[in-house]
Protein backbone atom coordinates (compact mmCIF):
# COMPACT_ATOMS: atom_id res chain seq x y z
CA UNK A 1 0.00 0.00 0.00
CA UNK A 2 1.66 3.38 -1.26
CA UNK A 3 1.91 5.64 2.18
CA UNK A 4 -1.16 8.60 2.52
CA UNK A 5 -0.48 11.88 2.40
CA UNK A 6 1.05 12.87 5.72
CA UNK A 7 -0.06 16.86 5.91
CA UNK A 8 -3.46 17.02 6.61
CA UNK A 9 -5.24 18.44 3.17
CA UNK A 10 -6.11 21.91 2.80
CA UNK A 11 -8.86 22.86 5.46
CA UNK A 12 -12.46 22.52 3.33
CA UNK A 13 -15.56 24.33 4.11
CA UNK A 14 -15.96 24.95 7.57
CA UNK A 15 -19.84 24.29 7.16
CA UNK A 16 -19.42 20.82 5.34
CA UNK A 17 -16.97 19.72 8.39
CA UNK A 18 -19.34 20.81 10.58
CA UNK A 19 -22.81 19.13 8.47
CA UNK A 20 -20.26 16.17 8.82
CA UNK A 21 -19.77 16.18 12.74
CA UNK A 22 -23.56 16.96 13.36
CA UNK A 23 -24.72 13.79 10.82
CA UNK A 24 -22.25 11.64 12.89
CA UNK A 25 -23.62 13.12 16.24
CA UNK A 26 -27.27 12.69 14.97
CA UNK A 27 -26.73 8.83 13.50
CA UNK A 28 -25.47 8.21 16.64
CA UNK A 29 -22.00 7.88 15.51
CA UNK A 30 -19.54 7.98 17.56
CA UNK A 31 -16.28 10.93 17.02
CA UNK A 32 -12.94 9.20 16.73
CA UNK A 33 -9.87 10.99 17.33
CA UNK A 34 -8.98 11.92 13.75
CA UNK A 35 -12.17 13.22 13.03
CA UNK A 36 -12.91 16.94 12.70
CA UNK A 37 -14.90 18.56 15.40
CA UNK A 38 -16.18 21.89 17.16
CA UNK A 39 -13.13 23.00 19.11
CA UNK A 40 -15.54 23.41 21.84
CA UNK A 41 -16.63 19.95 21.60
CA UNK A 42 -12.76 19.12 21.96
CA UNK A 43 -12.62 21.58 25.06
CA UNK A 44 -15.32 20.56 27.07
CA UNK A 45 -14.67 16.89 26.49
CA UNK A 46 -11.00 17.28 27.74
CA UNK A 47 -12.13 18.99 30.90
CA UNK A 48 -14.58 16.59 31.45
CA UNK A 49 -12.42 13.55 30.62
CA UNK A 50 -9.41 15.44 33.43
CA UNK A 51 -11.73 16.04 35.64
CA UNK A 52 -12.88 12.64 35.95
CA UNK A 53 -9.50 11.10 35.63
CA UNK A 54 -8.13 13.58 38.62
CA UNK A 55 -11.30 12.09 40.42
CA UNK A 56 -10.08 8.98 40.22
CA UNK A 57 -6.44 9.95 40.62
CA UNK A 58 -7.42 12.11 43.93
CA UNK A 59 -10.32 9.14 45.06
CA UNK A 60 -7.31 6.77 45.61
CA UNK A 61 -6.52 8.91 49.00
CA UNK A 62 -9.23 8.50 51.34
CA UNK A 63 -9.65 5.14 50.82
CA UNK A 64 -5.85 4.38 50.82
CA UNK A 65 -5.25 5.88 54.32
CA UNK A 66 -6.91 3.01 55.20
CA UNK A 67 -4.56 0.41 53.98
CA UNK A 68 -2.22 -0.07 56.67
CA UNK A 69 -4.77 -0.35 59.08
CA UNK A 70 -7.56 -2.43 57.04
CA UNK A 71 -8.68 -5.22 59.94
CA UNK A 72 -7.33 -8.22 57.99
CA UNK A 73 -5.36 -9.46 55.40
CA UNK A 74 -7.89 -10.05 53.58
CA UNK A 75 -9.53 -6.46 53.59
CA UNK A 76 -6.47 -5.56 53.20
CA UNK A 77 -5.91 -7.25 49.48
CA UNK A 78 -9.57 -6.31 48.55
CA UNK A 79 -8.82 -2.48 49.47
CA UNK A 80 -5.28 -3.02 47.74
CA UNK A 81 -6.78 -4.36 44.47
CA UNK A 82 -9.73 -1.60 44.53
CA UNK A 83 -7.55 1.43 45.19
CA UNK A 84 -5.01 -0.17 42.15
CA UNK A 85 -8.34 -0.13 40.24
CA UNK A 86 -8.68 4.11 40.70
CA UNK A 87 -5.25 4.31 39.64
CA UNK A 88 -5.91 1.95 36.21
CA UNK A 89 -9.77 4.25 36.03
CA UNK A 90 -7.07 7.61 35.85
CA UNK A 91 -5.11 5.92 33.31
CA UNK A 92 -7.44 4.87 30.98
CA UNK A 93 -9.23 8.32 31.45
CA UNK A 94 -5.63 10.42 30.32
CA UNK A 95 -5.16 8.04 27.57
CA UNK A 96 -8.50 9.39 26.38
CA UNK A 97 -7.69 12.84 27.27
CA UNK A 98 -4.50 12.43 24.94
CA UNK A 99 -6.43 11.86 22.14
CA UNK A 100 -7.36 15.43 21.93
CA UNK A 101 -4.06 16.41 22.36
CA UNK A 102 -3.87 17.01 25.80
CA UNK A 103 -0.78 16.12 27.59
CA UNK A 104 -1.40 13.79 31.07
CA UNK A 105 1.57 15.53 32.64
CA UNK A 106 0.13 18.94 32.26
CA UNK A 107 -3.14 17.73 33.35
CA UNK A 108 -1.44 16.38 36.32
CA UNK A 109 -0.03 19.87 36.64
CA UNK A 110 -3.20 21.88 36.29
CA UNK A 111 -5.05 19.79 38.90
CA UNK A 112 -2.46 20.06 41.38
CA UNK A 113 -1.91 23.98 40.35
CA UNK A 114 -6.22 23.71 41.28
CA UNK A 115 -6.90 25.15 37.32
CA UNK A 116 -8.81 21.60 37.22
CA UNK A 117 -11.46 20.36 39.40
CA UNK A 118 -12.37 16.55 40.67
CA UNK A 119 -15.35 14.90 42.44
CA UNK A 120 -16.33 17.33 45.44
CA UNK A 121 -16.55 13.67 47.04
CA UNK A 122 -13.03 13.15 47.92
CA UNK A 123 -12.94 16.23 50.10
CA UNK A 124 -14.52 14.11 53.36
CA UNK A 125 -12.11 12.45 55.38
CA UNK A 126 -12.64 8.53 56.29
CA UNK A 127 -12.83 8.77 59.99
CA UNK A 128 -14.04 5.23 60.30
CA UNK A 129 -13.27 1.51 59.22
CA UNK A 130 -17.02 1.79 57.98
CA UNK A 131 -16.24 4.41 55.82
CA UNK A 132 -14.36 2.15 53.89
CA UNK A 133 -17.32 0.02 52.77
CA UNK A 134 -19.81 3.43 52.67
CA UNK A 135 -17.42 4.59 50.09
CA UNK A 136 -17.72 0.80 48.06
CA UNK A 137 -21.35 1.54 48.44
CA UNK A 138 -22.57 4.81 48.20
CA UNK A 139 -19.57 6.32 46.18
CA UNK A 140 -18.97 3.72 43.88
CA UNK A 141 -22.61 2.90 43.45
CA UNK A 142 -23.09 6.55 42.78
CA UNK A 143 -20.41 7.04 40.41
CA UNK A 144 -21.87 3.56 38.52
CA UNK A 145 -25.07 5.64 37.93
CA UNK A 146 -22.89 8.32 36.50
CA UNK A 147 -20.31 5.77 34.41
CA UNK A 148 -23.03 3.09 32.60
CA UNK A 149 -24.64 5.68 30.58
CA UNK A 150 -20.73 7.34 29.33
CA UNK A 151 -20.42 4.23 27.96
CA UNK A 152 -22.33 5.19 24.63
CA UNK A 153 -20.80 8.68 24.89
CA UNK A 154 -20.31 10.02 21.91
CA UNK A 155 -16.60 10.27 22.05
CA UNK A 156 -15.36 7.17 20.87
CA UNK A 157 -12.08 6.61 23.56
CA UNK A 158 -14.21 8.20 26.24
CA UNK A 159 -16.71 5.27 25.61
CA UNK A 160 -14.71 2.81 25.79
CA UNK A 161 -12.59 3.49 28.73
CA UNK A 162 -15.88 3.62 30.05
CA UNK A 163 -16.43 0.09 29.44
CA UNK A 164 -13.38 -0.83 30.97
CA UNK A 165 -14.02 1.10 34.31
CA UNK A 166 -17.81 0.06 34.32
CA UNK A 167 -16.65 -3.73 33.92
CA UNK A 168 -14.34 -3.40 37.47
CA UNK A 169 -16.95 -0.83 39.64
CA UNK A 170 -19.17 -3.75 40.11
CA UNK A 171 -16.82 -5.53 42.36
CA UNK A 172 -16.11 -2.10 43.81
CA UNK A 173 -19.75 -1.72 45.01
CA UNK A 174 -20.17 -5.21 45.64
CA UNK A 175 -16.71 -5.41 48.34
CA UNK A 176 -18.24 -2.65 50.16
CA UNK A 177 -21.62 -3.71 50.80
CA UNK A 178 -20.71 -6.94 51.90
CA UNK A 179 -18.05 -5.36 54.45
CA UNK A 180 -20.85 -3.22 55.39
CA UNK A 181 -22.93 -6.10 55.58
CA UNK A 182 -20.61 -8.01 57.84
CA UNK A 183 -20.30 -5.12 60.06
CA UNK A 184 -24.17 -4.77 60.74
CA UNK A 185 -23.92 -8.43 62.12
CA UNK A 186 -21.59 -7.70 64.46
CA UNK A 187 -21.29 -5.80 67.91
CA UNK A 188 -23.90 -3.12 68.42
CA UNK A 189 -20.16 -0.53 68.46
CA UNK A 190 -20.31 -2.10 64.95
CA UNK A 191 -23.40 -1.36 63.80
CA UNK A 192 -23.22 2.17 64.85
CA UNK A 193 -20.33 2.40 63.08
CA UNK A 194 -21.91 1.99 59.73
CA UNK A 195 -24.77 4.18 60.71
CA UNK A 196 -22.55 7.10 61.42
CA UNK A 197 -20.75 6.25 57.68
CA UNK A 198 -24.11 6.30 55.96
CA UNK A 199 -24.96 9.74 58.00
CA UNK A 200 -21.90 11.59 57.41
CA UNK A 201 -21.63 10.22 53.15
CA UNK A 202 -25.31 10.04 52.02
CA UNK A 203 -25.59 14.08 51.30
CA UNK A 204 -22.19 14.29 49.48
CA UNK A 205 -22.90 11.39 47.82
CA UNK A 206 -26.20 12.82 46.33
CA UNK A 207 -23.97 16.03 45.47
CA UNK A 208 -21.98 13.55 43.12
CA UNK A 209 -24.32 14.14 40.41
CA UNK A 210 -23.56 18.23 40.12
CA UNK A 211 -25.96 20.75 40.77
CA UNK A 212 -29.22 20.66 40.08
CA UNK A 213 -30.60 20.79 36.13
CA UNK A 214 -31.32 24.36 36.22
CA UNK A 215 -28.12 25.04 37.55
CA UNK A 216 -25.50 23.08 35.59
CA UNK A 217 -24.05 25.59 32.63
CA UNK A 218 -22.38 22.80 30.83
CA UNK A 219 -24.95 20.23 30.70
CA UNK A 220 -27.57 21.15 27.99
CA UNK A 221 -24.62 21.41 25.52
CA UNK A 222 -23.05 18.23 26.30
CA UNK A 223 -26.58 16.09 25.73
CA UNK A 224 -26.86 17.70 22.50
CA UNK A 225 -23.60 16.55 21.95
CA UNK A 226 -24.50 13.30 23.57
CA UNK A 227 -21.18 13.15 25.81
CA UNK A 228 -23.72 12.95 28.65
CA UNK A 229 -27.08 10.72 28.06
CA UNK A 230 -29.04 11.89 31.13
CA UNK A 231 -29.20 14.92 33.01
CA UNK A 232 -27.53 15.50 36.82
CA UNK A 233 -31.00 15.08 38.24
CA UNK A 234 -32.22 12.29 36.45
CA UNK A 235 -29.31 10.21 37.64
CA UNK A 236 -29.43 11.81 40.85
CA UNK A 237 -33.07 9.82 41.31
CA UNK A 238 -32.06 7.03 39.62
CA UNK A 239 -29.55 6.50 42.00
CA UNK A 240 -31.98 7.48 45.41
CA UNK A 241 -34.50 4.61 43.89
CA UNK A 242 -31.80 2.33 43.58
CA UNK A 243 -30.30 2.82 47.01
CA UNK A 244 -33.01 2.89 49.37
CA UNK A 245 -34.13 -0.86 48.92
CA UNK A 246 -30.84 -1.72 49.82
CA UNK A 247 -30.08 0.25 52.71
CA UNK A 248 -32.96 -1.53 53.84
CA UNK A 249 -31.37 -5.06 53.61
CA UNK A 250 -28.33 -3.32 55.50
CA UNK A 251 -30.44 -2.28 58.09
CA UNK A 252 -29.32 1.27 58.53
CA UNK A 253 -31.44 4.89 58.37
CA UNK A 254 -30.78 6.91 55.15
CA UNK A 255 -30.47 10.50 57.32
CA UNK A 256 -33.50 12.21 55.25
CA UNK A 257 -37.18 12.67 57.20
CA UNK A 258 -37.99 13.70 54.14
CA UNK A 259 -37.65 10.34 52.38
CA UNK A 260 -40.65 8.91 51.10
CA UNK A 261 -41.69 6.86 48.06
CA UNK A 262 -43.91 8.60 45.41
CA UNK A 263 -46.98 5.89 44.84
CA UNK A 264 -47.69 7.86 41.83
CA UNK A 265 -44.46 7.81 40.44
CA UNK A 266 -43.23 4.97 42.19
CA UNK A 267 -39.77 6.73 42.67
CA UNK A 268 -38.96 8.37 46.13
CA UNK A 269 -38.54 12.13 46.85
CA UNK A 270 -35.98 12.85 48.95
CA UNK A 271 -35.09 16.14 50.93
CA UNK A 272 -33.42 19.57 50.07
CA UNK A 273 -29.93 19.04 49.41
CA UNK A 274 -27.16 21.58 50.38
CA UNK A 275 -25.83 23.13 47.78
CA UNK A 276 -23.97 26.29 49.60
CA UNK A 277 -22.06 22.97 51.20
CA UNK A 278 -21.41 21.78 47.46
CA UNK A 279 -20.07 24.94 46.16
CA UNK A 280 -17.72 25.28 49.54
CA UNK A 281 -16.12 22.28 48.67
CA UNK A 282 -15.63 22.94 45.07
CA UNK A 283 -14.50 26.51 45.77
CA UNK A 284 -11.42 24.53 47.79
CA UNK A 285 -13.00 25.23 51.43
CA UNK A 286 -14.09 21.10 51.91
CA UNK A 287 -12.54 19.32 55.22
CA UNK A 288 -9.55 18.01 53.12
CA UNK A 289 -8.80 19.86 50.00
CA UNK A 290 -5.68 21.35 50.84
CA UNK A 291 -4.50 17.43 52.49
CA UNK A 292 -5.44 15.85 49.00
CA UNK A 293 -3.73 18.69 46.71
CA UNK A 294 -0.77 18.40 48.90
CA UNK A 295 -0.39 14.35 48.96
CA UNK A 296 -0.74 14.33 45.24
CA UNK A 297 1.92 17.52 44.82
CA UNK A 298 4.11 15.45 46.89
CA UNK A 299 3.42 12.28 44.88
CA UNK A 300 4.16 14.19 41.83
CA UNK A 301 7.85 15.87 43.44
CA UNK A 302 9.18 13.13 45.69
CA UNK A 303 8.47 10.46 43.29
CA UNK A 304 10.13 12.30 40.28
CA UNK A 305 13.70 10.96 40.96
CA UNK A 306 11.75 7.55 39.99
CA UNK A 307 10.82 8.23 36.39
CA UNK A 308 14.38 10.38 35.88
CA UNK A 309 15.97 6.87 37.50
CA UNK A 310 13.79 4.87 34.60
CA UNK A 311 14.67 7.41 32.33
CA UNK A 312 18.39 6.63 32.77
CA UNK A 313 18.23 2.44 32.84
CA UNK A 314 16.25 3.22 29.89
CA UNK A 315 19.23 5.26 27.93
CA UNK A 316 21.70 2.97 29.09
CA UNK A 317 20.10 -0.15 27.14
CA UNK A 318 19.73 1.75 24.51
CA UNK A 319 23.09 2.56 23.88
CA UNK B 1 5.03 17.82 22.74
CA UNK B 2 5.26 15.79 19.13
CA UNK B 3 2.53 15.90 16.65
CA UNK B 4 1.16 12.25 17.91
CA UNK B 5 -1.49 11.94 20.15
CA UNK B 6 -2.80 8.35 20.95
CA UNK B 7 -5.05 6.33 18.33
CA UNK B 8 -4.15 8.50 15.53
CA UNK B 9 -0.67 7.97 14.77
CA UNK B 10 0.89 10.13 12.69
CA UNK B 11 -1.37 12.64 10.93
CA UNK B 12 -3.55 13.43 13.58
CA UNK B 13 -4.65 17.00 13.78
CA UNK B 14 -2.36 18.12 16.24
CA UNK B 15 -3.68 21.09 18.71
CA UNK B 16 -1.43 23.45 21.09
CA UNK B 17 -0.32 21.71 23.82
CA UNK B 18 -1.99 22.57 26.91
CA UNK B 19 0.53 25.52 28.70
CA UNK B 20 3.35 23.66 31.23
CA UNK B 21 3.70 24.44 34.59
CA UNK B 22 7.43 24.75 33.47
CA UNK B 23 8.84 22.37 36.51
CA UNK B 24 10.84 20.03 34.62
CA UNK B 25 13.40 18.60 36.95
CA UNK B 26 16.07 16.52 35.15
CA UNK B 27 14.78 14.12 32.04
CA UNK B 28 11.14 13.13 33.47
CA UNK B 29 8.11 11.61 32.47
CA UNK B 30 7.35 14.41 30.02
CA UNK B 31 10.11 13.02 27.38
CA UNK B 32 8.75 9.46 27.42
CA UNK B 33 6.97 8.00 24.33
CA UNK B 34 3.72 7.38 24.10
CA UNK B 35 3.12 3.17 23.24
CA UNK B 36 -0.28 2.08 22.11
CA UNK B 37 -1.68 -0.83 23.87
CA UNK B 38 -2.77 -4.22 21.92
CA UNK B 39 -3.74 -7.14 24.09
CA UNK B 40 -4.90 -10.74 22.59
CA UNK B 41 -7.82 -10.91 25.50
CA UNK B 42 -7.56 -15.25 24.47
CA UNK B 43 -5.49 -17.67 22.33
CA UNK B 44 -8.03 -17.75 18.78
CA UNK B 45 -8.04 -13.80 19.34
CA UNK B 46 -6.68 -10.68 17.62
CA UNK B 47 -4.65 -8.05 19.41
CA UNK B 48 -6.96 -5.52 19.98
CA UNK B 49 -6.53 -2.00 20.66
CA UNK B 50 -7.24 -1.29 24.13
CA UNK B 51 -5.22 1.99 25.20
CA UNK B 52 -2.31 3.92 25.49
CA UNK B 53 0.60 4.82 27.63
CA UNK B 54 3.86 6.51 28.22
CA UNK B 55 7.17 4.48 29.51
CA UNK B 56 10.77 5.07 28.87
CA UNK B 57 11.53 2.21 26.72
CA UNK B 58 9.48 -0.99 25.28
CA UNK B 59 10.37 -3.72 28.07
CA UNK B 60 9.12 -1.10 30.37
CA UNK B 61 5.88 0.00 28.09
CA UNK B 62 5.09 -3.88 28.29
CA UNK B 63 5.20 -3.84 32.02
CA UNK B 64 3.21 -1.13 32.69
CA UNK B 65 0.82 -2.09 29.77
CA UNK B 66 0.77 -5.29 32.07
CA UNK B 67 -0.36 -3.52 35.64
CA UNK B 68 -3.07 -0.88 33.62
CA UNK B 69 -4.27 -3.13 30.81
CA UNK B 70 -4.60 -6.75 32.45
CA UNK B 71 -5.42 -6.87 35.88
CA UNK B 72 -7.56 -9.37 35.76
CA UNK B 73 -7.14 -12.11 33.16
CA UNK B 74 -8.10 -9.53 30.22
CA UNK B 75 -5.45 -11.08 27.92
CA UNK B 76 -2.26 -13.75 27.08
CA UNK B 77 -0.55 -11.53 24.92
CA UNK B 78 0.57 -7.58 25.03
CA UNK B 79 1.75 -5.59 22.28
CA UNK B 80 3.21 -2.61 22.44
CA UNK B 81 4.02 0.15 19.78
CA UNK B 82 5.26 3.21 19.96
CA UNK B 83 2.30 5.96 18.59
CA UNK B 84 4.90 7.49 16.47
CA UNK B 85 5.64 4.78 14.01
CA UNK B 86 2.09 4.09 13.27
CA UNK B 87 0.98 5.63 9.97
CA UNK B 88 -2.64 6.39 9.92
CA UNK B 89 -4.73 5.67 6.44
CA UNK B 90 -5.96 9.65 6.47
CA UNK B 91 -6.52 12.16 8.83
CA UNK B 92 -10.35 11.46 8.78
CA UNK B 93 -12.30 8.23 9.50
CA UNK B 94 -14.52 8.54 6.79
CA UNK B 95 -11.47 8.16 4.37
CA UNK B 96 -12.52 8.44 0.58
CA UNK B 97 -9.78 5.70 0.23
CA UNK B 98 -12.49 3.15 2.00
CA UNK B 99 -15.13 4.67 -0.70
CA UNK B 100 -14.11 2.78 -3.59
CA UNK B 101 -15.28 -0.36 -1.45
CA UNK B 102 -18.65 0.87 -1.15
CA UNK B 103 -20.19 0.42 -4.82
CA UNK B 104 -18.68 -3.02 -4.76
CA UNK B 105 -21.70 -4.82 -3.17
CA UNK B 106 -20.85 -7.45 -5.36
CA UNK B 107 -17.91 -8.70 -2.85
CA UNK B 108 -20.94 -9.59 -0.03
CA UNK B 109 -22.40 -12.39 -0.15
CA UNK B 110 -25.81 -10.91 0.42
CA UNK B 111 -25.73 -9.76 -3.23
CA UNK B 112 -26.48 -13.18 -4.55
CA UNK B 113 -29.87 -14.04 -4.51
CA UNK B 114 -30.08 -17.82 -4.12
CA UNK B 115 -33.27 -19.71 -3.72
CA UNK B 116 -34.73 -20.53 -0.03
CA UNK B 117 -34.31 -24.40 -1.02
CA UNK B 118 -30.48 -24.55 -1.74
CA UNK B 119 -29.24 -26.13 1.74
CA UNK B 120 -26.07 -25.14 3.01
CA UNK B 121 -25.22 -21.38 1.71
FE1 LIG C 1 -13.13 4.31 39.55
FE1 LIG D 1 -14.45 2.49 41.93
Amino acid sequence: MSAPTLDRPAAPDEVALQAQFDATIAADHRIEPRDWMPEAYRKGLIRQIAQHAHSEIIGMQPEGDWLLAAPSLRRKAILLAKVQDEAGHGMYLYSAAETLGADRADLTDKLIERKQKYSSIFNYPTQTYADVGVIGWLVDGAAICNQVPLCRSSYGPYARAMIRVCKEESFHQRQGFELLMTMMGGTGAQRAMVQDAVDRWWWPSLMMFGPPDDDSPNSAQSMKWGVKRHSNDELRQRFVDMTVPQAAVLGVTLPDPELALDPETGRYRFGAIDWDEFKQVLAGKGPCNDERIARRRAARDDNAWVTEAATAYADKHAS
Amino acid sequence: MTDVTAEGGKNTPSSPPLASSGRAPGRGRRDWPLYEVFVRGKRGLNHVHVGSLHAPDDEMAVHAARDVYTRRNEGVSIWVVKAAAITASSPDEKDPMFAPSGDKVYRHPTFYEIPDNVPHM
